[in-house]
C-alpha cells in the first residue's frame, strides 16, 4: 500500500506528465505539414516541334515535377521523368555520348531510359508521347 | 535523485560550473507580505514570452511574408495545417495577455516603488521591454495583413510620422517606403521576428541578473512598519506557487484560443475605404481615443494633435527616466505625486480605453479603484502617523 506522500507524488508526476503530452503533441502534428493536392493532370502540352528540332531535347514541366522530352530520331521523340533515380536531380541530355546525363553524380541513361552507367539504381519512368500536328503531348504512360 | 540522475547533475557540474545559479536557488528568498500577489506578474509576462517564442517559431515554419501570399498562408495555417487554429490562435491571445501581464508588472512596480536605488537600471529595462512588446504587438499585427491590420498600420506609421523634424525619416523607416506595402511587411516580418527577439531577448537576461542581484524589493509602507518582513524561500516554495499560476495561465490561454479562435479578417485591399469597424488593438486603444478627442486646427504651425503625441512621448521619457527623478522616495521613503502620477496614468488608460470601447462601467471602475488607492494612501500616511 502505497503512503500518502508516494501517492501525491504519483499524482503530481502525472498530472505533468499528461500536461507536457497534451503541450507535445499539437506541436508535433503541427510539424508534419499537411498534403497539399498534387497536380495530377494526365496529359500536358511539353513541346512545340519547333521547339526540339534545334537541341533535339527539352525539360518540361509535368505537374511539379520537371520531364525530359528528347527527339531520338527526325520526328521520333520519347517523354520520361527527369528526376534521376539517384537521389533527385535533374538529369539533361549529352548529345555527344547520346544518353541522358545527370550532373550531380556522374549516372547515365540509355535514350530508353535505362541505367546504364553511374549510381542510378532505376530507369527512369517513361511517359507516353503523342504528337498533334506541331504539338507534342506528354501523358502519363 | 536516482544515481543516474545525481551523477548526471554532478558532471555537468564539474563542466559548466553555475556556482552563481546554485547560489541564488539556495539563498534567494521572497519577502511575504500583504502586497506580495504582485510579485506574480514579472514571472508571468515572461511565462507568456516563452509562449510566444515557441509559437512564433512554429508559425514560421508556414508563414510568408509577402502581399501576395501572407494572407493565404495564415488561411492555410487556419484551415489545413494540423493544430494550426491552435498554435496561431496561442500566439495571438497569448501577446495580448503578456501585454496585459506586461503592464500590471509596470504598475504594481511604480506604485511599490520597486525602482528605488539600487534597482534604477532594473526598472529602465524593464520599460524599454514594455515599449518592445508594444512593438512586437504592432508589427505582428500587420503580418496578416488583413484590412484592420493594413489600416492600423498606416495611421500608427502616420501618428510617427507627425512628430516635428524627425517624422519624415521615421515614416519612410517604419513603411520601407513612402507608404504601406509590400515593403513594409517584409520590414515588419524582419523586426517581429528577428531585430525585436534579439533586444528583446538582451534585455531580458539583464533584467533577470538584475532582479537576482538585488533581490525582490519591500514596499516603502511595509518597510516603514519597522518589523523585519517574513520570507519565503524562493526555490521551491515561491517557484511552485508561480508555476501553479503559468498552469492557471495556459489554462485560460488554451481556453481562450479554443472556444475563441483568433479570426482572419478579410485580405488587405490598398484601394478600397477603410471598413467602419477600424479600431487599433486595445492596448493602443486609449491613445487612439485620446487623439480622436483632439479638435483639428494648429497652433504655433504644429497640428493639434502634434502637441499630443509629443506629450505622449514626453510621458515615456519621464516614466523611463523615473528612477533619477524621484529623489523624495529616497530622502523621505514615499512620494505621493508619483502615486498619484501613477494612479492618474492608470485611470487615463482604462478610462480612455473603455470610452474608445463605448463601454462606461469601466470608467466608474476606475474612478473606484482610483479612490480606494488613494483612501487606502491616506489610512497608511495616517497609521505611520500614530505609530510614530
Amino acid at each position: 500500500m502505497t503512503s500518502r506522500r508516494g501517492f501525491l507524488e504519483r499524482f503530481v508526476q502525472l498530472t505533468f506528465g499528461a500536461l507536457g503530452a497534451v503541450v507535445v503533441y499539437p506541436v508535433l502534428r503541427f510539424l508534419s505539414p499537411p498534403h497539399v493536392a498534387e497536380d495530377r493532370s494526365a496529359r500536358v502540352l511539353a513541346a512545340k516541334v519547333a521547339d526540339l528540332s534545334r537541341d533535339g531535347w527539352k525539360i518540361f514541366p509535368f505537374g511539379s515535377e520537371p520531364g525530359i522530352l528528347v527527339e531520338v530520331a527526325p520526328g521520333e521523340y520519347r517523354a520520361f521523368s527527369a528526376t534521376c533515380t539517384h537521389l533527385e536531380c535533374t538529369v539533361q541530355m549529352e548529345k555527344a555520348s547520346h544518353r541522358i546525363w545527370c550532373a550531380c553524380h556522374n549516372g547515365y541513361y540509355d535514350l530508353e531510359g535505362r541505367n546504364v552507367a553511374g549510381p542510378p539504381p532505376r530507369p527512369l519512368t517513361r511517359f507516353t508521347v503523342h504528337v498533334e500536328g506541331e504539338d507534342i503531348y506528354v501523358s502519363r504512360a | 535523485m536516482t544515481p543516474v540522475a545525481s551523477r548526471v547533475a554532478g558532471w555537468l557540474r564539474d563542466r559548466v560550473g553555475l556556482s552563481g545559479l546554485e547560489h541564488v536557488v539556495q539563498t534567494k528568498t521572497v519577502p511575504v507580505h500583504r502586497h506580495s500577489a504582485w510579485y506574480y506578474f514579472g514571472g508571468m509576462t515572461l511565462f507568456f514570452f516563452t509562449i510566444q517564442v515557441t509559437t512564433g517559431i512554429l508559425l514560421m515554419l508556414y508563414y510568408k511574408p509577402s502581399v501576395q501570399e501572407a494572407h493565404e498562408s495564415i488561411q492555410f495555417i487556419m484551415t489545413q495545417v494540423s493544430f494550426g487554429w491552435l498554435i496561431r490562435s496561442i500566439h495571438s491571445w497569448s501577446a495580448n495577455l503578456m501585454v496585459a501581464t506586461a503592464f500590471i508588472h509596470l504598475f504594481s512596480v511604480l506604485l511599490m516603488k520597486a525602482y528605488r536605488p539600487p534597482r534604477e537600471l532594473t526598472w529602465m529595462s524593464g520599460f524599454v521591454l514594455l515599449v518592445l512588446v508594444l512593438g512586437f504587438g504592432f508589427s505582428g499585427y500587420l503580418l496578416p495583413w488583413n484590412k484592420l491590420a493594413y489600416f492600423a498600420t498606416r495611421v500608427g506609421t502616420d501618428i510617427a510620422g507627425s512628430v516635428p523634424v524627425v517624422g519624415g525619416f521615421l515614416l519612410r523607416f517604419l513603411r520601407g517606403g513612402d507608404h504601406v506595402s509590400g515593403s513594409t511587411l517584409s520590414r515588419f516580418y524582419g523586426w517581429h521576428v528577428a531585430i525585436l527577439p534579439a533586444i528583446t531577448t538582451f534585455l531580458i537576461v539583464l533584467h533577470l541578473v538584475l532582479v537576482q542581484r538585488h533581490g525582490m524589493s519591500i514596499p516603502p509602507s511595509e518597510e516603514r512598519h519597522g518589523v523585519p518582513v517574513r520570507r519565503m524561500r524562493f526555490v521551491p516554495d515561491f517557484l511552485l506557487r508561480d508555476v501553479f499560476g503559468w498552469i492557471l495561465a495556459l489554462g485560460v490561454l488554451a481556453a481562450l484560443a479554443a472556444l475563441f479562435p483568433w479570426e482572419l479578417g478579410e485580405k488587405a485591399d490598398p484601394f478600397a475605404p477603410a471598413p467602419p469597424d477600424i479600431r487599433p488593438e486595445w492596448y493602443f486603444m486609449a491613445m487612439f481615443q485620446a487623439l480622436r478627442l483632439i479638435p483639428g486646427g494648429s497652433l504655433f504651425g504644429l497640428e493639434n494633435e502634434t502637441y499630443l503625441i509629443l506629450g505622449f512621448g514626453a510621458v515615456g521619457l519621464l516614466a523611463f527616466l523615473l528612477p533619477l527623478i524621484d529623489r523624495r522616495v529616497v530622502r523621505e521613503g514615499r512620494s505621493p505625486l508619483v502615486t498619484l502620477a501613477g494612479v492618474f496614468g492608470l485611470a487615463f488608460l482604462v478610462g480612455f480605453t473603455a470610452i474608445g470601447y463605448r463601454a462606461w462601467w469601466p470608467v466608474w471602475a476606475t474612478l473606484l479603484i482610483a479612490a480606494g488607492g488613494w483612501m487606502a494612501g491616506r489610512m497608511a500616511v495616517s497609521r505611520q502617523e500614530g505609530n510614530s
